[in-house]
């Protein structure tokens, strides 16, 4: 052990190695999480790209351009590389970067595991990516997988995916180990957890919920595989499984995975809202609370996912009971923010802008997912645009707006230079304008009976796929801003103060750094009062 | 494309829909139908409850959050307070909620209990899901059909202009009398399906192995049309339903078609076929059941669909031939036909494929008459 902590403390004399190298063989929170958030930007590219061959073909009634077996591709990969490659990664980046900041510790409390959590991705999603170019195809099943479409009916490339799969598991299983073991261990004297930055209290929750369920869904993938190659029969009635076993397993999975989504964003716009609402946030430890009960709600609500798939009556009752009650921790953080904003003394900088945002249409998800939750009227929603439209307008303007709104906000820390402002708010406006233009729309197709995942589709969905395929390429090229922007800011701009934002010193250790930040950013353990 | 004002009107009309002083209320072509049964009016009047409590929560709360954005702007100079918790306000808060959500769950309950009912119908109904066409069995009647999309190719590569009902339209609906409890058996044959009215607020999932039920009582006739919702595979899109409601004299009269239908395609069994008579009855066969995976001319989409073209199998191997057509490839979509077609089709769509494309030429041009297929199942059997 003692050689270990002799060349990291040397290492720490000599700053960053140079080259390739650098970003090869670090083990620093920065670097990491640059690498992080540098692989969800180049995800969110190519899965938006792929977004684009969807809305290009349902431009029009017909097939035009692709083919429904590599439309069906599209859609999955899509789902995949959106929830796998740029949500949760971009979330982790942002883990890296920030918790040791926030918490006052000099770096991740297991730096090499974190180098090795984050080479796995790349490797997980070029074999991903990789199967799209093979001669059976890349998966098509949906990013849902569900069996025995995914095993019996699948290409033979589903064994890359399951592969891919276990790497991605491995790789967020680690990663939170790591942010559990740093934000329990290394926070500074007199951080308790009740004083910890809701950031930070967001992770740790989700870091929890990952290591529950990252094994259900390798358990899933592992099922999957028997069946395919070692003649098992979890999923094959025709052995005696059962297909709708796989539903309960995936979902009970993808139900917390939904809230891993989201509840990080939870934090930073509460950050973003108390700064430039120059006010503490309303009812801190309700909002602590909130998040705890909405995590542990989520392990209970998964067969909302199937309300038409045949269950009792008792067991529909009882999920959409249950899923009813996630509205109230989720109403309340609601309640908060817009608590924190009331007599505050406010300004609109581009942070400032993308959180009122997630704010309110991640809210107009919040509602449209409490229609879902009603059984009986789900009976109509389910699987249909409707659905689309509700989960796009919570990962989207909801996870996606609070991921962009946290890399403004700690932007000009990273990178000690502000961002141009003008751009900004250039940004903010194409892509909320956007944003509504793509999803609301989808609410009416889905509500007049348009299924999602069909390549084609009657007359009379005709007019409203126009008008959200044109929103959705608007909102896909506006996101080129969104680099131009920020490779801008690495390079120049007005230098940027250690606060950066007004008076932020009072709002976490961050601000109390340089801007940007020493290499080892706490090397003395400042004290919290 | 429509003309570009429908199109803005179209918009205008739906941001309406959300805003709190609705102009309509009612039906229209961007929410979700009412229906024609007693289920789907009152699934739809609670869908329109939950939705217009959901916009008043949001009329409030977004109106005191841009209302604090306004009054509240550093710019007018204001001034913070430092106020960052109230007991009270969150308690309020919380319990007004919990009332609200009590509040949507009665009668959701109510009109749950009601849609869920698994008595028995006057007239039971088993759908199945294929890839990628629905199967309609009468459990009373021994009737028993495959019901597939009847549009065009053509249309949907945009050779020719779509049609009125482009994709949801079938080669034969499935009929039901009006006023009468009709209940589903639903199930799929391969992966899962799910079994879509949207008038009749009927979805239920056909999952391989398992059997859901759903019912309906339809008060008017009518063509009520519907979907596949879950992702089954290439043709998803195209598996719609149709269902045709008549009145009780006509769809008895049906039945008894029918029935003398299935009767008289029996006795084709005992006919003598001509090798020209079985090769024009396969192509249509051909066209209808096969052409999704093997295509049109034959030659498949390899690597996952083969060719038949050329295929030893097929120029070659009689029995095994017979035998995949009526086993399936287990593991793979080709699925076994001995449930979709009647003994004749199936020896008329084998003949067809061993005597067409170069097939005929190249292979032992053997024929295959019902009877064998009938021999085959009796084999079987024992
Ligand atoms: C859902 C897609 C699908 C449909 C519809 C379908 N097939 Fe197939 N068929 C396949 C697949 C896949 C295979 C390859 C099976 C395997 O792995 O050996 C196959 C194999 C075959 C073979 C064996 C070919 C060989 O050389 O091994 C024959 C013969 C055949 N199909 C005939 C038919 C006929 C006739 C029809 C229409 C009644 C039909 N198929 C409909 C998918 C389909
Ligand atoms: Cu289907």
């Amino acid at each position: 052990m003692s050689t270990i902590v002799e060349t990291h403390d040397d290492h720490g004399h000599h700053g960053p190695a140079k080259g390739l190298t650098r970003w090869l063989y670090t083990t620093n929170h920065k670097d990491i999480g640059t690498l992080y958030l540098w692989f969800s930007f180049l995800m969110l590219f190519i899965g938006g790209a792929m977004a684009m061959v969807i809305r290009a073909e349902l431009f029009e009634p017909g097939l035009q351009i692709v083919q429904p077996e590599f439309f069906n591709q599209m859609t999955t990969n899509h789902g995949l590389i959106m929830v796998f490659g740029v949500i949760m990664p971009a979330f982790v980046g942002l883990a890296n970067w920030m918790i040791p900041m926030q918490i006052g510790a000099p770096d991740m409390a297991l730096p090499r595991l974190n180098n090795l959590s984050f080479w796995l991705l790349p490797m997980a999603f070029g074999i991903l990516i990789s199967t799209l170019f093979m001669p059976a195809g890349g998966p098509n099943f949906g990013w849902t997988f569900y069996a025995p479409l995914s095993t019996t009916y699948a290409p033979d490339t589903v064994t890359f995916f399951i592969f891919s799969v276990h790497v991605m598991g491995a790789s967020s299983i680690l990663g939170s180990i790591n942010i559990i073991t740093t934000i329990l261990n290394m926070r500074a004297p007199g951080m308790t957890l009740m004083k910890m930055p809701l950031f930070v209290w967001s992770w740790l929750i989700t870091a929890y919920l990952l290591i529950a369920v990252m094994p259900v869904l390798a358990g899933t993938v592992t099922m999957m595989l028997m069946d395919i190659h070692f003649g098992t029969s979890f999923f094959d009635a025709a052995g005696g499984g059962d297909p709708v076993l796989f539903q309960h397993i995936f979902w009970f999975f993808g139900h917390p995975e939904v809230y891993i989504m989201i509840l990080p964003a939870f934090g930073i716009v509460s950050h973003i809202i108390e700064t430039f609402s120059r006010k503490p946030i309303f009812g801190y430890s309700s909002m602590v609370y909130a998040l705890t009960s909405i995590a542990v709600l989520s392990f209970v609500v998964w067969a909302h996912h199937m309300f038409t798939v045949g269950m009792p009556l008792a067991g529909e009752l009882f999920f959409m009971y249950s899923t009813m009650l996630i509205a109230i921790p989720t109403g309340v953080k609601v309640f908060n923010w817009v608590a924190t904003m009331f007599r505050g003394s406010i300004s609109f900088e581009t942070p400032m802008l993308f959180a009122i945002a997630f704010v309110s249409l991640f809210t107009i998800g919040g509602f449209s997912g409490l229609m879902l939750a009603i059984v009986p009227a789900d009976f109509q929603y389910h699987d249909t645009y409707f659905v689309v439209a509700h989960f796009h307008y919570v990962l989207v303007p909801g996870s996606l707006f609070g991921i962009i709104a946290g890399v403004y906000y700690w932007l000009p820390k990273w990178t000690g230079n502000m961002y141009d402002e003008t751009l900004g708010k250039l940004h903010f406006w194409l892509s909320f304008f956007s944003v509504n233009l793509t999803f609301f729309p989808m609410h009416f197709v889905g509500l007049a009976g348009m299924p999602r995942r069909y390549p084609d589709y009657a007359l009379q969905f005709a007019d409203f796929n126009a008008i959200v395929s044109v929103g959705a390429f608007i909102f896909g090229f506006t996101q080129l801003l969104l680099l131009f922007i920020v490779i801008k800011s690495i390079r120049t701009g007005k230098k940027a103060s250690d606060e950066v934002w007004e008076d932020t010193k009072d709002w976490g250790l961050e601000w109390t750094l340089d801007s940007p930040p020493p290499y080892h950013s706490f090397t003395v353990q400042p004290e919290v009062k | 494309m429509k003309s570009i004002s429908r199109v803005t009107r179209k918009f205008i009309y739906a941001l309406l829909f959300l805003a709190p002083t609705s102009v309509f209320s009612e039906a229209s072509d961007y929410n979700m139908p009412v229906g024609v049964t007693e289920v789907s009016k009152e699934i739809f009047d609670l869908h329109m409850l939950i939705m217009w409590i959901c916009v008043w929560i949001g009329v409030v709360v977004f109106g005191i959050m841009f209302y604090s954005l306004f009054k509240y702007r550093k710019s007018t100079g204001a001034k913070a307070s430092k106020i960052d918790d109230h007991f009270w306000l969150e308690i309020t808060w919380t319990v007004a909620a919990t009332l609200i959500l009590v509040g949507m769950a009665i009668p959701s309950t109510t009109v749950m209990i009601k849609a869920y009912d698994d008595r028995e119908g006057d007239i039971n109904i088993m759908v199945t899901g294929y890839q990628w066409k629905w199967q309609y069995k009468y459990l009373e009647d021994d009737i028993s059909f495959f019901s597939n999309l009847s549009t065009s190719q053509e249309q949907i590569d945009n050779d020719i202009p779509k049609g009125e009902f482009y994709l949801s339209e079938v080669d034969e609906p499935l009929v039901i009398p009006i006023n009468k409890r009709i209940r589903f058996l639903i199930t799929g044959n391969d992966v899962i399906h799910s079994w879509w009215v949207p008038d009749f607020a009927v979805k239920q999932d056909a999952v391989p192995g398992f059997i859901n039920t759903a019912w309906t009582n339809v008060p008017k006739p009518g063509i009520y049309r519907g979907a596949c919702t879950e992702l089954c595979g290439i043709k998803h899109a195209f598996m719609p339903v149709v269902v045709r409601a008549v009145e009780q004299e006509e769809y008895d009269a049906w039945v008894v078609e029918k029935i003398a239908l299935a009767e008289a395609e029996r006795l084709l069994n005992e006919k003598v076929w001509t090798k020209a008579e079985l090769v024009e009855r396969g192509e249509g066969v051909y066209l209808k059941n096969c052409v999704a995976c093997h295509q049109t001319n034959g030659q498949g989409l390899p690597p996952v669909f083969p060719a038949l073209v050329g295929s030893e199998i097929v120029m070659r191997d009689k029995t095994r031939n017979i035998e995949i057509l009526m086993e399936g490839v287990r593991g793979a979509a080709m699925q076994s036909f001995a449930n979709q077609l009647s003994e004749v089709d199936m020896a008329s769509v084998i003949t067809y494929t061993r005597q067409s494309w170069s097939n005929g030429k190249n292979g032992d041009g053997e024929i295959i008459i019902p009877q064998e297929i009938v021999d085959y199942k009796n084999k079987v059997d024992l």
